[in-house]
Formats: C-alpha cells, sequence, structure tokens
C-alpha cells in the first residue's frame, strides 16, 4: 500500500491542513507537506472526519439476505463513510451464539469496505426468557462488548438486571431497545393527535419513557453502565438527562430519521415513514435536536433496517418497519445538525466517531486525526446540494424516506486503514 | 368531488349537500315498481372485502345493481388473499378486469387511501370502512337520517346538537361522523369511558363527554355505536353491566331527551349492552330506516363518482341549467 | 354550458306570445283528448316543469278540474353522460294516483334533437305503463336526430344548427321570453361541418 496525500482538508472543520496517508496509518498532518511519491487527493476545503462509526446497524445476514447482506450493507457503510458498523443480532438465526456473531464477523472481515462488529442477543432468540451466552460470544473471535435484543425489549425487569450485572465482567454493555411491550400492542404510529385521526393503533411515548426510567434506575442499582437505543421522546431527554446528572452511567442514542421526520408524514400512509419507535412530534423533534447538541444524547446510530420492496410496497398495517439510513446519516446530521449552528464539524465527529467508537470499546476507530493513527478518514463535501436517489444506493434495499428530498452534503472519500473504500463519492 | 370518497373529511359541505340531495332522489327510485336505472350499464363496480361485512357488502351490491352496474364481489377469506397476495396483486388483477370503482372493506387503517393513491389501479376508490380510521358512507347515511328526522330532508344540520356514545377509539363511525357533521354545522359531542376516547381527541372539532346524562336532555340525535365485548377483557372497562348502566340507552334515559329527539345505531346492535330492546324498538330509533337509507346513500356515491367522464362538480345547485342545448 | 352567443340573442317571442301559444295548446289539449280527463302532466326539468305547471292551470280554467301535474327527471337516462362530468339530478316527482293507464302528456320548453324525449320515454317505462304518452313544447327548432315529433308546438323555429335557442320563464329566469343567438366560433365552424 502506498502513500495518499489529502491536501487542504479541514481536519474536523478547522482550518485547511495536509494529511499523509503512509500504509495503514496517518504519518503526519500539517500544512505544506510534500507530496513526494504519494498520490494526491484535492480535497479543496472539505471536511476531514475520522471514520463515522455506527452502533446500530441491521445488516441482515444470516436469513434475510433479500434485503441486505454484509457485503450490501458493508459497501452502504463505506459510502455514507463509516468505517465500522455494529451488525444487530436480529437475524434467522438470531445471533445470540459465538457461532453465529463469528459467522457474521468473519463475513464483515471479507467484505473489505467496512469493519463489522457483531453486537449479541441479550436472551436467546430474543424472547426476553433466558440470557443467551454472552460470555462465549464475548469471548469468541468477534469479542462482542455490546449485547442487544434491539426490535425487541428486554421488558423482564429480572432479566435485564441480571444481564446488565453479567456485562460487567468484561466490561459489555447492554443496549436497550426501550418498548414496553403491553403498551404498544397493535401500536402502528405515535400515539397523538395524528393516530387519533388516522385510526392507527399508537404508541405511547410513555412505553419508552418507562423502560428508560426503569433501566437507568437498574443501571444505577447494580452498578453497571447501559446504553439506550434510539432515543425519540422529549420525556426520554429528561429522563437521560436527569440520570446523568445523578452520575448514572448511561448513553443515549438517537437516529437521524428522528433529528428530521415527524409524525405529520404517516398521514400519507406511506409505509416508507413506518419506523419503530415510531417519528414523533415536532417537540420531541426539537428536544431530541437539542439534546444531541448538549451531549445529554451521546451519539448518533443509523437504525439501518433495509426492508424489500414488496414489504413497504403494501397498505401500512402490513409493511415491515424501519428506514434505511447509512447513506444519508451524515447528510441529514449536516442538515439538521450544522446547518442549524447546533453541532460545529468537530462535535460532529465525536458523535459519530469517537463517542460511539467508546461505547462500543472499539480500539481502531474513532481516533484522533494526528500522527500515528490509524487511517480510518471520511471526506466530506459539505458545499454538495442534491436530491436522494434510493437507484443509487449502495444498499440492496431502497426503503429511504427520503426519496427526491433535497439534502446536503456528500461523502467523497473513505479511507479504512489507508485504504480507500470511496473515491469521488463511488465505491472503490 | 374528489375522484374517490376516501375519508368524510374530503367532503366541502357542497359536496355533502349534493350527495344527500342526490340520494333523496335515488330514494324515490325505491319506491317505484322498477327499482332500477340504467345509468351505469357497462360499468364494473367491484366489492373488495377483506373484513366479513354482510350487511354493509350487499348496501353496495344493491346500489350497484339499482344503477344497472355489473358487481363483483372479491371477498378476502377463501381467496387467493388469504394465501397470502398482497392488497397490491389483488389491485393489479382488478385493474386488469376493467374495474370502474373498487369498494374496498379492510381491516388495516389506511389501505383505501393507499390503493387510491399507489397507482395500482385507475378507478375509483371508495371506502366502505378502514380498520378504525373512516366509513364516510356510513356518515353519510347517519346525516342523511337525521336530515331527514331533524331538517326536513334539506340543506345542511346547522346548529343541530348530535351525541356519539360509546367505543369512539375504535370506530370508524365516529370518526367519520365527527368530520361530516361538523362540516354539516351540526354541533357533535361524543360521550364514552375515558379508556375508550382516542388520546389526541382534543383537535377533533368537537366536545367530549364522559357523562351520558348530562348530554342526553340538549340532543337533537344520539348515536350509540357498538361496543365489542372483547374490550372487556383488555380492561377498557370493568363489566358489561357496569358499562350498560353507565353509557347504555334505556327507556328511562330516552324519555329526557326532547321529544323530537331520534336515536341512531350503525348496527348490529348489541341489546342489552349499548341499547336496550326497549329503546331498539321503538319508533325513535332509526337503525332500520339508517339500513334503507344506506343503499340511496350508495347510489348517490356511485352515481356522482361514476355517472359521468368524471366526478359530479360540487357547485352550489343554483346553476341548474346542466341540459344542453344540442342534447334536447 | 350553455354556448354562450357571441352576438346577443334577440328575442324572437315576448311573454304575451308565449301565453297566448300555452292557452291555445290547452284548448287542443281538451279537444283532442276529450275533456282531458285521464290526462296527467309530466314536465321535464327545469322549464318543462313550469309550463306543465301553466298548462294545467289552463286545463283547469277551461274544464274547471285540477288536471294532476309532476315533473320527470331524465338525466339518469340520458345517452351522453360519458360526455362530461356527473350531472345534478332534478327531482321526480309522478302525482299520487301514477301514470299506470293514463295519458301522459310530456312538456319540455324546446324539442331539438329528441334526445331528451327517447330519454323521458325510457324514463316512464320504469315507473309505469300509461294508455299513450303524448308531447308538448314550447318551441320545435328542428334537426331531429331520432324519430320523435311533438303532438303540441307552441312555435315551430326553423333553426340553423349555428343559433341557439333559449327559453327564458319568469318562475327561473324573471321573465317570459324565446331568444335566438349565435353560437360561438369553434362550436360553429363544427356545426357548419355537420350541416354540410
Amino acid at each position: 500500500m502506498g502513500k495518499i496525500l489529502i491536501r487542504g482538508a479541514k481536519v474536523l472543520g478547522g482550518e485547511p491542513q495536509d494529511v499523509l496517508i503512509d500504509g495503514e496509518s496517518i504519518a503526519e498532518v500539517g500544512t505544506g507537506i510534500e507530496a513526494g511519491d504519494a498520490q494526491v487527493i484535492e480535497a479543496d476545503g472539505k471536511i476531514l472526519l475520522p471514520g463515522l462509526v455506527d452502533l446500530h446497524t441491521h445488516l441482515r445476514e444470516p436469513g434475510r439476505e433479500d434485503s441486505e447482506t454484509v457485503l450490501t450493507g458493508t459497501r452502504a457503510a463505506a459510502v455514507g463513510g463509516y468505517t465500522s458498523v455494529h451488525a444487530m443480532a436480529n437475524t434467522f438465526p438470531v445471533a445470540d451464539t459465538a457461532g453465529v456473531v463469528e459467522q457474521v464477523w468473519r463475513l464483515g472481515k471479507e467484505s473489505g469496505y467496512c469493519d463489522v462488529q457483531p453486537v449479541g442477543a441479550v436472551t436467546v432468540g430474543l424472547e426476553g426468557k433466558k440470557l443467551a451466552e454472552l460470555g462465549a460470544m464475548h469471548d469468541s473471535a468477534a469479542n462482542v462488548r455490546v449485547f442487544s435484543d434491539d426490535g425487541k425489549c428486554v421488558d423482564d425487569a429480572v432479566i435485564m438486571r441480571r444481564a446488565l450485572e453479567y456485562v460487567k465482567a468484561f466490561d459489555g454493555v447492554v443496549a436497550q431497545h426501550a418498548q414496553e411491550p403491553r403498551l404498544t400492542e397493535g401500536a402502528q404510529m405515535n400515539e397523538g393527535v395524528v393516530s387519533a385521526e388516522l385510526g392507527l393503533g399508537g404508541w405511547p411515548a410513555v412505553a419508552e419513557e418507562s423502560i428508560i426510567a426503569r433501566d437507568v434506575l437498574l443501571a444505577e442499582h447494580v452498578g453497571s453502565r447501559v446504553h439506550i437505543c434510539h432515543l425519540s421522546t422529549a420525556g426520554s431527554v429528561e429522563i437521560i438527562r436527569w440520570a446523568k446528572s445523578r452520575g448514572i452511567d448511561v448513553t443515549a442514542e438517537v437516529t437521524p430519521h428522528h433529528l428530521l421526520l415527524t409524525d405529520e408524514l404517516v398521514r400519507t400512509y406511506n409505509p416508507v415513514y413506518k419506523v419503530n419507535p415510531p417519528l414523533r412530534t415536532e417537540r420531541d423533534v426539537m428536544a431530541l435536536r437539542e439534546a444531541l447538541a448538549d451531549g445529554t444524547i451521546d451519539i448518533v446510530a443509523t437504525d439501518h433496517a433495509p426492508h424489500p420492496h414488496e414489504d413497504k410496497d403494501c397498505e401500512w398495517g402490513a409493511a415491515a418497519m424501519g428506514m434505511v439510513g447509512l447513506e444519508t446519516a451524515l447528510s441529514v446530521i449536516q442538515h439538521t445538525m450544522v446547518d442549524t449552528g447546533l453541532l460545529t464539524w468537530a462535535q460532529v465527529a465525536d458523535r459519530m466517531s469517537v463517542r460511539p467508537a467508546a461505547i462500543g470499546r472499539l480500539a481502531g476507530h474513532g481516533r484522533p486525526v494526528s500522527a500515528g493513527e490509524p487511517a480510518n478518514l471520511t471526506l466530506v463535501d459539505s458545499a454538495y446540494r442534491g436530491p436522494v436517489d434510493p437507484a443509487g444506493f449502495a444498499s440492496r434495499s431502497r426503503n429511504t424516506p427520503y426519496e427526491g428530498r433535497e439534502l446536503p452534503g456528500r461523502v467523497t472519500h473513505t479511507f479504512l486503514r489507508g485504504r480507500a473504500t470511496v473515491v469521488d463519492g463511488k465505491l472503490a | 368531488m374528489k375522484r374517490h370518497l376516501i375519508s368524510a373529511a374530503d367532503l366541502s359541505r357542497d359536496d355533502a349537500v349534493l350527495i344527500l340531495d342526490t340520494a333523496e332522489e335515488m330514494a324515490r327510485v325505491a319506491d317505484r315498481p322498477i327499482k332500477k336505472l340504467p345509468t351505469l350499464r357497462g360499468r364494473t363496480v367491484v366489492n373488495l372485502f377483506f373484513e366479513d361485512s354482510t350487511r354493509t357488502r350487499i348496501s353496495f351490491e344493491a346500489a350497484a345493481k339499482r344503477l344497472s352496474a355489473d358487481v363483483i364481489n372479491f371477498s378476502a377469506k377463501g381467496s387467493s388473499v388469504s394465501k397470502g397476495e398482497s392488497l397490491k396483486d389483488t389491485a393489479l388483477t382488478l385493474e386488469a378486469m376493467g374495474a370502474d370503482a373498487v369498494v374496498i372493506r379492510h381491516h388495516d387503517s389506511g389501505a383505501p387511501h393507499r390503493l387510491a393513491t399507489s397507482g395500482w389501479i385507475g378507478g375509483s376508490v371508495i371506502n366502505a370502512g378502514d380498520g378504525t380510521h373512516e366509513h364516510p358512507t356510513q356518515a353519510l347515511l347517519d346525516a342523511f337520517t337525521m336530515r331527514r328526522r331533524l331538517a326536513g330532508g334539506e340543506g345542511d344540520l346547522n346548529g343541530r346538537r348530535i351525541t356519539i356514545v360509546g367505543d369512539i377509539l375504535h370506530s370508524r363511525v365516529a370518526r367519520s361522523n365527527v368530520h361530516l357533521l361538523t362540516t354539516l354545522g351540526a354541533e357533535v359531542t361524543l360521550v364514552a369511558p375515558p379508556t375508550l376516547v382516542p388520546v389526541g381527541v382534543e383537535t377533533w372539532p368537537c366536545e367530549v363527554s364522559y357523562d351520558l346524562d348530562a348530554v342526553l336532555a340538549k340532543s337533537d340525535a344520539v348515536m350509540m355505536l357498538r361496543v365489542q365485548r372483547e374490550r372487556m377483557n383488555a380492561a377498557f372497562f370493568p363489566t358489561e353491566r357496569e358499562y350498560a348502566r353507565r353509557y347504555g340507552l334505556d327507556g328511562e334515559r330516552m324519555a329526557r331527551m326532547p321529544e323530537h329527539a331520534v336515536v341512531m345505531h350503525p348496527g348490529p346492535m348489541n341489546r342489552g349492552m349499548e341499547i336496550t330492546a326497549e329503546v331498539a324498538d321503538s319508533p325513535r330509533c332509526t337503525a332500520v330506516e339508517q339500513v334503507t337509507n344506506g343503499v340511496s346513500i350508495r347510489m348517490a356515491v356511485m352515481y356522482l363518482l361514476l355517472g359521468g367522464n368524471e366526478p359530479a362538480l360540487s357547485t352550489p345547485s343554483t346553476t341548474s341549467t346542466t341540459r344542453t342545448e344540442e342534447s334536447k | 354550458m350553455d354556448a354562450t352567443p357571441a352576438t346577443p340573442a334577440r328575442p324572437v317571442l315576448e311573454g304575451p306570445d308565449i301565453a297566448r301559444m300555452l292557452t291555445r295548446i290547452a284548448h287542443e289539449i281538451v279537444e283532442r283528448a276529450k275533456g282531458a280527463e285521464d290526462v296527467v302532466l309530466l314536465g321535464i326539468p327545469t322549464r318543462g316543469v313550469f309550463l306543465a305547471r301553466r298548462l294545467a292551470a289552463k286545463l283547469e280554467e277551461i274544464t274547471g278540474r285540477a288536471v294532476p301535474v309532476g315533473s320527470l327527471d331524465i338525466t339518469m337516462y340520458r345517452d351522453d353522460l360519458r360526455l362530461g362530468p356527473a350531472r345534478t339530478l332534478a327531482r321526480t316527482d309522478i302525482p299520487g294516483d301514477g301514470i299506470e293507464g293514463r295519458v301522459v302528456l310530456l312538456v319540455d320548453d324546446v324539442l331539438f334533437s329528441g334526445r331528451t324525449i327517447r330519454a323521458a320515454l325510457d324514463a316512464l317505462n320504469d315507473i309505469g305503463r300509461p294508455r299513450a304518452v303524448q308531447l308538448a313544447v314550447l318551441v320545435d327548432r328542428g334537426h331531429r336526430e331520432l324519430p320523435i315529433r311533438a303532438d303540441y308546438v307552441g312555435k315551430n323555429l326553423p333553426t340553423s344548427l349555428r343559433e341557439t335557442v333559449k327559453v327564458q320563464l319568469a318562475e327561473e329566469d324573471g321573465r317570459d321570453a324565446v331568444l335566438l343567438g349565435v353560437k360561438q366560433d369553434k362550436q360553429a365552424q363544427a356545426a357548419q361541418a355537420a350541416e354540410r
């Protein structure tokens, strides 16, 4: 592998600098670096960030390869500027054994576009009844640190308590999908003004908030850390804020779509807007943006959830929940957080790379852009504006809520340990 | 009018009055020796029912047949739909058969909206009840019945006070009626135990009360909704007896209604639950009339949607010179 | 939807002419229908209904007996329904004793192609079986497209297809008149083409 010189990039949005990559690492960061025999990329004022890290991706393999595979999912991740993704456990079979997590981990290695860090299921078959072999998954080649029954809530308080306690032995973390199951039976969308009118089953905010409240108290009681997936309500933000002020070791994520879209879109009955947790209200969106800005919410996670066309080209009630997000995440964050002045690019790097890597205990990601660090980098053309065209997605699925919507920013280059996975916006 | 009838909220006052006026004319056909009009000859109307509802289906069927349309009944039970064929594939089949209108009853809220906007079919879509969303022809026949009983069969329902009692949360009839009756100038009050009122109801253009006795005396019409006994098991109310005592309409309560006030029920009735036999069988109860009126309303809707090369223009009837010189 | 005349329509008949013609028609009815004993008048909306009511009043004056009068809307029997948006219906109002075995006298303002009367005959067929059906019109402007003729005519008014005939009645229009106008260009050209 040769040398690459990225010339004139605004590192973390600062003054233009040159970054020299040698092999798998960053060799030098400064101004006026001689190109020598290095291949030169004229950054021309583009933003250089550490490679993005997603703590919440559904790669669907094994089991639902018709919607995504590890290969197509990691290609989508690379296009979106990601160098590492955490693959959620709700596959078929469920990633609840060392065998399955190692298989996913190995497929990620083979893909070469993006590191894949498997997430292990908390309970066997995601059924919430019996702890999966958390230790074995950690001890496997996949070295699992994050455990989640995502898609389902670990609703049994005792199982949740035990899981929180058990993973302390190997510095693991439970990522909770907070959804009280009884309060969300038959739920189709946010419960409120719009659901009342549309006659769709309501998913009340309290079903999320009550579980978060319980879990931060459990985490405090047993002295564990806990991570909350995809916060979607203003009330959840308040609970996390309170928990952090008490010193509870809780981290939280928000998805790009919950920072932009509201339940008003459901009036179209277009299932592309059907997602779990559901799109909430304008007030929730604003509270989530503020919380991400002030650090109450630690990270952005995509909850990239690919679904085949037929699972969305149907009536609302029959449609699958979820949206793809890897390839639009950074654009949505620029649109909702950077262009609005809520976050600097340095803070974007923090929320989308540094902190997710820290929560997942990833050693080689979310590092500073400085000499000696692994060359996991993302170059962003923040001046770009253009409509989202799902036909051009690297993901196998097209279920984006942004089709045709004009969004800012585009990843032009992604480097995974010094190797370009994306060049000029296209897969290398 | 729009090309489809999906929601009562889509109807303007003029649209609604035009439908009611047209239904009045259709009702006269029922009194004739030959209850049939040639108007929709050669048109095909498909009744696409994903949910059992013999009453609604035969009402639409009778309406279409009286207008001489060809009627195809497509019931999801025992058909390819229950074997996993999607709504989309079913729609494409109907389109290939040349359906001019699809009357759809579906267990999912929004399915008719989806059918109308997805581009799967070219014909008109008439919502015959979707999930817990809307049932616009039911609201129209209710309004028609009230207009006959309370407003001399003309104009709108301006200032009339209508009380709707029962399972508002799960009722498509209530949702459509709130929209339509308000459009027609009526004042609507919903009465239910708080568990059966949707969160978010505060934006609806109506009042909400938990006390039936407080509103009876000032109601021109009281519409009793069917309350499914299964709701009790989901803890919406403790027992049938308690529900009937607090929210059921019995003779004693009916006696406290104004003399001219009517009792309505969309059927089928749970006698002894939301309504006692005494009330159901009294001349003040319009349940049977509502069924009769349902056919007239559905004829009117089909005529106005399919009777021309495009749906009727809902200009107020002051410009009555619709006949062209050429055709005299 | 009436063709808007390019040149102002000119009255060819005024109120007194119309009154005179209706009186004459009433006398003819009494004479031909032998006292008009079993006659039922059915006006075709909109203006045929007013003419039917006027005729009924005159018949009552002459015979001293009330004559049943009603209206017959033909909208849903039209053969051109698919040429425009769905049309607003008018009232059909059959007098209490019905039309079974009676002489039904259809009344309309202008007789032109004959298609309205064809539709009216179809509509009648669904209502009952009259002993006979007759037709009275205020103006017959010619250009029949069906084998239909009127039994009573107020005035034969030879017209070209480029012209429009418009009957105004006090009940609807505030005055009584028959107006002759000329169609707009496009339609006129089409009409001329048809005449050739």
